[in-house]
């Protein structure tokens, strides 16, 4: 008895490893009149685990709303399933983004509904199955990130780290082509953020999706991202591409270089100036 | 044999004490439910000891797969049969390895139907507690209050300002539209009655007690109910769930000089304003009725207004807008502060302050009408 090639498993993947999912090409985006990023290209290869990396306010989340549609970027394109996503109508980019999960920060979970119903409503949107099947599909999610107890539990009544495994779970409740995660390890504790870490890799392996996720969190970047862009705040665009454990070790970029080994550049090194820092 | 040994996407055979299942073609959990719900009957056959798997032929798969298996997992665990993965794809391995064994349904207090005795208890141990919180809210402000105008209260004069505008100025488009409607519409009312009995020149009378009495401080405390009132129980409901109240507790900030106070304040001291500001617009609304559909001049009805209106009814209209004022401003704060953290809850607070805003500030109405009426005013 052999396995076969699946659609959605790690193999089938594995049969394409340079084939991408999704390709930005010359990318400018922002909020109202700020331009926060431009000329951002860089393609995310099919089954990898891609990080957006970034100092505070280099737009990291601001690329990330860009992926997802959520803004209109000023330029550039967006690739996906041989479409440019930018310039479709909103039914298309609607269609579409139904192949994608989004796991925001803290969870973003409806309020008003349990964590059980926070899964089962895309299901319940977007789908034709019957309660049944949407119980069973929920149940399965719930158990695969880990969640045994709260499952009818209302968001406000649930941890942080719990929060975080059913906005998973509702992000993985549609079984998305590929996973958004933005800053998973925020509000997590060490520990938590392994756990949390080694569920996206199993995931990901299980599930065969790709996986994009924004952080500045080190150990989850060189723990199981295999790819990846750098963005700049102050040039305003990507300075550096590849693995973060691979730009640690050999990017010369000063703010790369900085950012990775958690050391400030020469010219940041100030005096201390306020009392506080005088002791 | 009346079970079924096939279904879509899988085949069972049975060689002696195994059963095999074939796995084939598409498995997605978008077009097909069916499949997920086939396993208590596979299983459910006698004499099996082991289930196998061939996935040789299995197309895409997703999560409906994962369901399937799962459950067949579970059967067979208690069934004591062996559940040999290893014909499954690596992929469905891992995943399943994940999956937490069944658990037990969690277990929920059923509710139980309450009588109405424990229902009238409950409602009433409510209301008893809403008393208390809102009473000491008011006892609260007395007290800072006296402190604030001694400057020793935490507020923020800014603040205040900012409260000030909001409940005066920025309230002044809908208090004049609603109170010139409502002058226009009880002289229009008021007047055909009269006409019947030839004395139309009286709703100079009735639009002067009424507005100066009833209408401007009840309708304009309506309006800044559903305005203000409300808008206060919202931000600070919203700030519960963003933890900012629990900031500034830690940092010994004292939540109601800093953000009740000047709510409270700010709406009592601008209610009479507007009180006064709707009055004239009432007035004047009736007058507009009065000269243009009842050919009754201006200067009579001026005259009729002034032997109508007497001091003791502008008092009384000024004092019941600061009563009003003051009950909008800390039932909104009261919802506010009583909120849970969530975006309902900012919801449910925002009209919790509106209803009981406008609930109570009726009420205050005929409390002092009947006490007015007590001491001959």
């Amino acid at each position: 008895m052999t396995s076969a090639p699946t659609r959605l498993g790690y193999e089938a993947m594995s049969q394409h490893p340079g084939d991408p999912i999704l390709k930005v090409h010359e990318l400018a985006f922002g909020y109202g009149a700020k331009l926060v990023q431009r000329a951002v290209s860089f393609d995310v290869k099919r089954g990898s685990i891609f990080a957006i990396m970034g100092a505070s306010g280099s737009g990291k989340s601001t690329l990330l709303k860009t992926l997802l549609g959520l803004l209109r970027p000023r330029a550039g394109e967006i690739i996906f399933g041989g479409e440019n996503y930018c310039s479709l109508d909103d039914d298309r980019r609607a269609q579409i983004g139904r192949r994608f999960g989004v796991l925001f920060q803290g969870g973003a979970l409806w309020s008003s509904l349990t964590a059980a119903e926070n899964v089962a409503l895309p299901l319940q949107m977007f789908t034709q199955l019957d309660r049944a099947s949407i119980d069973a599909l929920v149940q399965l999610k719930l158990s695969l990130v880990g969640l045994d107890t709260g499952r009818a539990s209302m968001p406000s009544d649930l941890s942080g780290g719990m929060r975080h495994r059913v906005g998973l779970a509702r992000a993985l409740s549609l079984d998305p082509e590929i996973l958004f995660l933005d800053e998973p390890s925020a509000g997590l504790d060490p520990i938590s953020a392994k756990h949390f870490d080694d569920l996206v890799k199993e995931l990901r392996r299980g599930f065969g999706m790709t996986v994009v996720m924004v952080s500045h969190d080190l150990p989850s970047l060189f723990g199981i991202c295999d790819d990846g862009v750098f963005l700049d705040a102050e040039s305003k665009t990507a300075i550096a591409h590849g693995a973060p454990s691979v730009l640690r070790d050999t990017c010369m970029h000063p703010t790369v270089h900085a950012f990775m080994s958690r050391q400030p550049p020469p010219d940041h090194l100030e005096e201390p100036r306020s009392s506080y820092a005088k002791g | 044999m009346t079970e079924p040994l096939t279904g879509r996407g899988w085949l069972a055979r049975i060689d002696g004490t195994n059963m095999v299942l074939f796995l084939s073609g598409e498995w997605t959990a978008r077009d097909d439910v069916s499949r997920m719900q086939v396993t208590d009957s596979l299983v459910q056959r006698s004499n099996i000891q082991a289930l196998r798997f061939d996935s040789s032929n299995l197309g895409h798969w997703d999560s409906s797969l994962l369901v399937f298996l799962s459950s067949l997992r579970e059967v067979s665990r208690r069934r004591r049969i062996v559940f040999d993965q290893t014909g499954l794809p690596p992929a469905a391995r891992r995943l399943l390895a994940l999956l937490l064994p069944a658990a037990p349904p969690e277990s929920v207090v059923p509710l139980r139907n309450a009588g109405i005795a424990e229902r009238v208890g409950m409602r009433a141990f409510g209301l008893w507690s809403d008393l208390i919180g809102i009473t000491t809210l008011i006892g609260e402000t007395i007290l800072r209050t006296g402190a604030a105008v001694r400057g020793r209260a935490r507020t923020r004069i800014v603040d205040l300002l900012a409260y000030l505008e909001d409940a005066g100025i920025a309230a002044l488009p809908m208090v004049a539209l609603v109170n010139l409607l409502v002058g226009g519409i009880v002289a229009f009312v008021g007047g055909i009655q009269l006409r019947r009995l030839g004395a139309e020149i009286y709703v100079a009378d009735l639009i002067g007690v009424t507005e100066v009495r009833e209408m401007a401080p009840l309708m304009t405390a309506i309006v800044m109910s559903g305005r203000t009132g409300s808008a206060y129980a919202a931000e600070i409901a919203a700030m519960q769930g963003s933890e900012e109240i629990d900031a500034l507790q830690a940092i010994g900030i004292p939540v109601f000089d800093y953000l009740i106070l000047p709510r409270v304040s700010a709406l009592t001291t601008m209610m009479p304003l507007l009180c006064m500001y709707a009055g004239a617009l009432g007035l004047f609304g009736g007058l507009a009725v009065a000269v243009t559909m009842m050919n009754i001049s201006a200067a009579s009805f001026v005259v009729q207004l002034r032997g109508a209106v007497a001091g003791n009814d502008i008092l009384l209209g000024l004092a019941k807008s600061i009563a009003f004022g003051s009950w909008i401003a800390i039932a909104g704060c009261r919802l506010g502060l009583k909120a849970g953290r969530s975006a309902t809850d900012v919801g449910h607070a925002a009209t919790a302050a509106a209803v009981s805003g406008i609930v109570g500030v009726i009420a205050l109405d005929a409390l002092f009408d009947v006490c007015a009426n007590a001491f001959g005013l």
